[in-house]
């Protein structure tokens, strides 16, 4: 008897991406609500406010631009924030490129557009079972059309209730995002080199952390994959060399 | 402050820093190491985010203090994660010890 894959129709890979994304949008919601809430205060206008969320759609951005507003500085400088704490997408979209590369642009620029920290992590381990099924971007799809909906939702109700909170960003609610992304990174650190990568990354962003236009985030994520590529490397190098030794210990059991 | 120049930009960059890498490689496969290397990019970028949210919560200052609610609720999250791999129970307990910390505090 053969395997066929449990999930091989478009629609159930649909709904198996919206089920994975469940936890993520309730941690998304908190933190939807306060960009609303906070958006009108630091200047931006309705349609502003909301536009940030319906055509950036990008959570964190969404939040630094929005208080570099409030401080005056100029567009290009926002937007140039923008490009460098966004820039971790690159790294996304470059992990998931090898699975999308047969989409046609139909598929490719609204997954593009869509593509936020919490699908990509989402849809990165779904690629990465080996299971066959020839319909991941419809989890991707699900995933991602149900983030931005809720992302939607959230934002416009913090826009109408935020008139009426006083200092909104003093409730904390921004923890939401933080202990969402930690309930997401646990699970990718399965050995040491991961386990090593991560801490790294966490100090450097630490330490980094002052760098104009936030981009001790890009610094931080860069100098922890560097690393765990070192490890893979130094194991790679290790593993070669006992290969040679033990294919030298043949040879000589061999001419022995 | 042009606001419709500004949602303009961001969304270009945005946009492009999600849909460059996805066009382009297409047809370019990366080198192997570097290809490897993607796989440790969920967690650390990730991490990269939290950490200096943990610890710095304002002003870019150092605060292992018990006041700081950040540092500790994340340590606790970051526990029940390791313990029973579960995000929905790990974003619940983290955001509950979090409100309380900042209740009693």
């Amino acid at each position: 008897m053969y395997t066929v894959s449990p999930i091989s129709t478009p629609r159930a890979e649909f709904w198996a991406g919206v089920r994975a994304t469940i936890p993520l949008l309730i941690g998304a919601a908190p933190f939807g609500l306060i960009f609303g809430a906070l958006a009108l205060n630091s200047g931006l206008s309705l349609a502003g406010a909301a536009g940030f969320s319906a055509i950036v759609f990008a959570g964190s951005a969404q939040f630094i631009a929005a208080g570099l507003v409030a401080s005056g500085v100029s567009v290009g400088f926002i937007i140039l924030t923008t490009l460098i704490v966004n820039l971790r997408h690159a790294l996304y979209a470059a992990t998931l490129a090898p699975h999308t590369a047969h989409l046609p642009q139909r598929w490719l620029i609204p997954l593009a557009f869509w593509l936020t920290d919490e699908t990509f992590v989402v849809v990165a381990s779904h690629y990465a079972k080996k299971d066959g099924s020839p319909h991941k971007h419809w989890y991707f799809f699900g995933s991602a059309i149900f983030m931005y909906i809720n992302w939607q939702a959230w934002t416009w109700l913090g826009i109408l209730v935020g008139q009426s909170i006083p200092n909104p960003g003093a409730w904390g609610l921004d923890f939401a995002l933080v202990v969402t992304f930690i309930g997401m990174l646990v699970p990718f650190v399965a050995n040491r080199k991961m386990l090593l990568a991560v801490l790294v990354a966490g100090v450097v962003a630490v330490l980094v952390n002052g760098l104009p236009n936030k981009m001790g985030l890009m610094v931080a994520s860069l100098v922890g994959v560097a690393v765990g590529v070192g490890l893979d490397w130094l194991e790679g190098k290790g593993r070669g060399a006992k290969n040679r030794s033990e294919a030298d210990a043949t040879r000589i059991g061999e001419s022995g | 402050m042009n606001e419709f120049l500004l949602i303009l930009g961001m969304a270009g960059v945005t946009f492009g820093a999600r849909y460059v890498p996805l066009a382009l490689l297409r047809r370019f496969t990366l080198p192997d190491p570097l290809r490897r290397g993607l796989a440790y990019v969920p967690p650390v970028v990730l991490m990269a985010i939290v950490a200096p949210a943990m610890l710095l919560p304002a002003d870019n200052r150092l605060d292992i203090s018990l006041g700081n609610a950040y540092l500790w609720a994340g340590l606790f999250a970051f526990a029940i994660a390791w313990r029973w791999k579960n995000l929905l129970l790990t974003i619940v307990a983290g955001m509950g010890l979090f409100l309380l910390w900042r209740l009693m505090g």
